[in-house]
């Protein structure tokens, strides 16, 4: 049945409807190699198979009357159109997002006994399509960390070499699809936690434009920057489930009333004259020469494929990563101000009011988490909140700038992911500005909103995966998503699995 | 020489059907079982996103416009942090450097004459939770009830204008009426509806710097509001004339004693560490949409007893009393076009004394009243006709107060009607003249009382339905007869 989890997304849709293999099967071939791997790996936090067998038996149902009424299955063998390509599909959630009656913990103690009362948006958009959930992945408390170290529920290995990091903070969401434990999975995205640990994981990682993907269940980190992407091994893979969750949603305030096109993804559309940028700003000294040379080789190919390759200049390139960490810790700030030990949670003993709040943040929150609570709550001091706050958000603006500039030249903006491949498990334990530094790449596309597209294009010696990201314009993720389909077309990179 | 400086924050919950933020309904939370008018949204759990509700912004903006602010056609909903346990999410929802309108104005009466109140701000935000704590000593705890969380609050902030506990009422009452009649508030201010809440310092006549100032919580009732004030006055002017500091702090008022205490001493300006709401893009009003509002307000208080001053000829008194309430003055419209024949004047006083009486004392209101206005008109009509007299008239309204008859019906069942009949009353007059000759003797010898006298013998005979003034003019025409 291992074989079943080699599939890609796309593949495994096409073979339910044929009838292959059912749902079932398929589900617990997936919950078998969770068992197996599981231990080695720590990928989720909490696995769920009654409710994915559940689920599964529910969408072999659906199945069994789509065959019954429907014309002949090969029509949909590649995709199958909308509303079809998720049905039965197992897929991990990373766990911000939030699940009716099951826990929630966003990887914090915190939260240890919280059980969702609701489901988020995005994941009631696909159970809706027909998706089995297999369990809630792994990710930094709150989604603060580009490792999954921060996670208070223990560290998840990357499956290419478990001695290092996935990535993060969506790591549990990378490893799992890395280790073919499910065919996709939901990454957030505040910082660059979709695209780093597909870069990490040799995956094919979407970060919509912000306000694509409802927020709505989604324990909030940075509000204005938060986006729900989705983890995959192709970017055809992560166009089906991009596409049955975006779109606006009544209950959330953030999402814009922009047509979802159905991404129909074209086998053998060259890039004819896609005017490719490359922003000089992302070769930066120090990085490691593997990750450039391998991106600089796709870049060639994508130009061999037809594209327009030209220098750009992002100039506020630099400024991203001090702008982030005064804009989402502020933002973190207020957003984690609910848990105060009187709801949700445990409660640490105390003597009155003020210290049920201060003992029980005080215990339960990690170090990473308590930091950025402090830095969000100076930034927004009165006396201090213009010189901080203020100030970032006029800068966030001119990096917004630079994106309009660029994009009204080009149509992408090709660039590596990350300076470095995977790192080892605790490189970074003490140095957390080290740690911020591996995100420099991917903060600008949230501070300016864009989508961003990260895809394997090779390995480094060590073989490591390294990623490369197109970013586009506000709500052109099917450009993205078209390109890198081309460019898989014509790789093998994607195709790659560690050997678990 | 002590000026007292009063400015004044009303909180007014907004009566829309769902919460500010979520589909929620809004409750009577004095009355609806705790937590049951609650979800993910105003209950603040993890991952809950807020939502702008339209016909909040509605009732706020219909405020706003009544009280002539510039409205703000992008105003922004920020975050006010602060940890406490009726307060979910750790932060409140509310507007601050932008807020939804501003520099609007009131125009009070009061005893000195009319006074301009400014109004500062109009903002947008969501209520709290409400706490009980239970247990006076021992293990106390505190329940929390989320019914409250995120009902529609709208907060109206005025300029330090006032200057006495009776400008502060008169501010706070027709603030309260104009709020009622557009809909958007019952005005309760026991049940917390509607909070009212001065600040209050006092500097040196002259001079420009304002006092240390104290902000007065628990004024459930206009009474209080106007006594609370004037006791913070009193206590901070013998503060500060005994040398001593008045030390800036919320107190609350104890209705039983009469007098102040302190709730919460405020060390400087807190930090609320205010941001604009990333969940809430800029709400922005459309001019179109705001005219629109305009146009559709109702004719409001003052417009109105302006009106009922030149249209009906009533004083000021009654007309203000009339217009305190909408409901009150639509029922007196009603009641003058149905009594045609009737003085709007006399219309006016039957509803402010006799009808005012019975709801008093029966402690209903208009609303639930047996009597319509059409039925009220028949009887001034039976009045102002002379068909029955005052006292009789009175009876029969508390009886159609507890019955819900109409007049015409109790008048004839009681033979109320009076007879305005001249022949029939100069019969009698002269019968009663003829029996008593030795009292109209005694009336043409000069004893010009015995008339009186007669007067009541003719009424006697009458069984008093005889149109009092008929008989009198008789009575005054046959005695002129007799003595020619």
């Amino acid at each position: 049945m291992t074989a079943l989890t080699t599939l890609s997304l796309a593949q495994t849709a096409a073979a339910l409807r044929r009838g292959d293999f059912s749902s079932r099967e398929l589900t617990q071939a997936c919950l078998a190699r969770i068992a197996r791997l599981e231990p080695a790996l720590h990928a989720f936090i909490t696995v769920t198979p009654e409710l994915a067998l559940a689920q599964a038996d529910a969408a072999d149902h659906r199945l069994a009357e789509w065959r019954r009424l429907s014309p002949p299955f090969s029509s949909f063998a590649n995709g199958g159109g909308p509303g079809w390509g998720l049905l039965g599909i197992p897929i991990a959630v990373k766990d911000v997002l939030c699940l009716k009656d099951v826990r929630c913990t966003a990887g914090s103690r915190i939260l240890e006994n919280f059980i969702a009362p609701y489901t988020a948006t995005a994941v009631e958009r696909l159970l809706a399509a027909g998706v089995v959930i297999l369990g809630k992945t792994n990710t930094d408390e709150f989604a603060m960390g580009s490792s999954t170290e921060n996670s208070a529920y223990g560290v998840t290995h990357n499956p290419w070499d478990m001695s290092r990091v996935p990535g993060g903070s969506s790591g549990g969401s990378a490893a799992a699809v890395a280790a073919r434990l499910a065919p996709a999975a939901l990454g957030t995205d505040t910082g660059g936690s979709v695209r780093q640990p597909a870069a990490f994981c040799g995956l094919t990682g979407l970060k919509p434009t912000y306000g694509r993907v409802s927020r709505y269940g989604l324990i909030a980190y940075g509000s204005s920057l938060d986006c729900v992407g989705a983890l995959a091994r192709s970017a055809e893979d992560a166009a089906i489930v991009f596409t049955s969750m975006a779109g606006r949603d009544p209950q959330d305030a953030t999402t814009l009333d922009v047509p979802v096109e159905t991404i129909t993804i074209r086998d053998s559309t060259p890039l004819a004259d896609l005017r490719v940028g490359i922003p000089q700003e992302y070769f930066v000294a120090g990085m490691q020469p593997e990750v450039e040379s391998a991106v600089r080789a796709a870049i060639q190919t994508l130009e061999a494929l037809g594209a327009v390759v030209e220098p750009i200049s992002l100039p506020h390139t630099q400024d991203a990563l001090p702008v982030y960490y005064i804009i989402a810790p502020a933002e973190a700030s207020a957003n984690l101000a609910r848990f105060d030990g009187l709801r949700y949670g445990p409660r640490q003993p105390a003597d009155g009011l003020w210290d049920v709040f201060r003992n029980t943040r005080g215990e339960r929150f990690g170090a990473e988490v308590k930091r950025r609570i402090m830095l969000g709550t100076y930034a927004l001091s009165t006396g201090y909140y213009d010189a901080w706050y203020g100030q970032a958000q006029r800068v966030r603006a001119l990096i917004r700038q630079d994106f309009e500039q660029a994009l009204a030249r080009v149509d992408v903006i090709a660039a590596p992911v990350t300076p470095t491949t995977a790192f080892s498990i605790g490189a970074h334990g003490d140095d957390p500005l080290a740690m911020y530094l591996e995100d420099i790449f991917t903060l600008p596309a949230n501070l300016a909103g864009v989508p961003a597209l990260a895809f394997p294009v090779g390995f480094d010696s060590r073989g490591l995966p390294v990623g490369m990201q197109l970013m586009g314009p506000h709500f052109r993720e099917d450009m993205l998503l078209q390109a890198a389909h081309v460019f898989q077309q014509a790789t093998e990179w994607h195709k790659s699995s560690p050997m678990v | 020489m002590l000026e007292p400086i009063i400015g004044l924050e009303v909180h007014a919950e907004l009566e829309t059907q769902s919460k500010m933020f979520c589909a929620c309904p809004v409750v009577d939370t004095t009355q609806a079982e705790p937590n049951t008018a609650v979800c993910p949204v105003c209950a603040g759990m993890p991952g809950a996103l807020p939502v702008v509700n339209r016909r909040a912004v509605e009732y706020g903006l219909r405020v706003a416009l009544a009280l002539g602010c510039e409205i703000n056609l992008a105003s922004i909903f920020a975050r006010k942090n602060y940890f406490y346990p009726d307060l979910p999410k750790g932060y409140q929802i509310s507007q601050y450097e932008q807020p939804l309108a501003r520099n609007g104005r009131l125009v009070i009466s009061t005893s000195q004459g009319e006074r301009v109140i400014r109004i500062r701000l109009v903002h947008l935000e969501e209520d709290t939770g409400k706490l009980t704590h239970v247990g006076q000593a021992g293990p106390a705890y505190t329940l929390v009830d989320l019914n409250r969380a995120g009902i529609p609050l709208l907060e109206i902030v005025t300029e330090p204008d006032f200057r006495t506990g009776e400008e502060v009422r008169g501010y706070a009452q027709s603030l309260r009426s104009i709020l009622r009649y557009l809909g958007v508030n019952s005005g309760d201010l026991q049940k917390g509806v509607l909070r009212i809440e001065p600040n209050v310092s006092l500097r040196p006549a002259g001079q420009t710097a304002l006092g240390v100032k104290v902000e007065i919580k628990n004024l459930n009732s206009f009474r209080a509001l106007e006594r609370g004030v004037a006791y913070e006055i009193q206590r901070q002017s013998d503060l500060l004339q005994r040398g001593e500091r008045v030390r800036q702090e919320t107190v609350g008022w104890d209705e039983a004693r009469e007098v102040t205490f302190t709730q919460r001493v405020k060390e400087g300006d807190e930090d609320y560490h205010y941001f604009p709401d990333p969940d809430l893009p800029p709400l922005v009003i459309e001019a179109a949409w705001a005219e629109e509002i305009r146009a559709a307000l109702p004719e409001l208080p003052a417009a109105k007893s302006l009106r009922f001053r030149e249209q009906y000829g009533l004083n000021d008194y009654d007309a203000g009393l009339l217009t305190a309430e909408r409901e009150v003055a639509d029922y007196f419209e009603q009641a003058v076009a149905a009594a045609p024949e009737a003085a709007p004047k006399m219309v006016a006083n039957w509803i402010t004394g006799e009808l005012f009486g019975l709801l008093n004392q029966a402690g209903t209101s208009l609303r639930e009243c047996r009597v319509p206005p059409s039925a009220l008109a028949s009887l001034v009509g039976l009045v102002s006709r002379g068909e029955i007299n005052q006292n009789s008239a009175k009876s029969v309204l508390g009886e159609m107060f507890t019955t819900g008859q109409s007049a015409e019906s109790i008048v004839a069942s009681r033979g109320l009607r009076q007879v305005s009949d001249t022949a029939a009353i100069a019969a009698l007059v002269q019968k009663a003249l003829a029996e008593n000759p030795a009292q109209v003797a005694a009336y043409f010898g000069g004893k010009e009382a015995v008339a009186q006298w007669l007067f009541g013998q003719v009424m006697r005979a009458a069984k008093g339905q005889a149109n009092p003034q008929v008989v009198r003019a008789e009575l005054t025409r046959q005695l002129a007869e007799r003595k020619d």
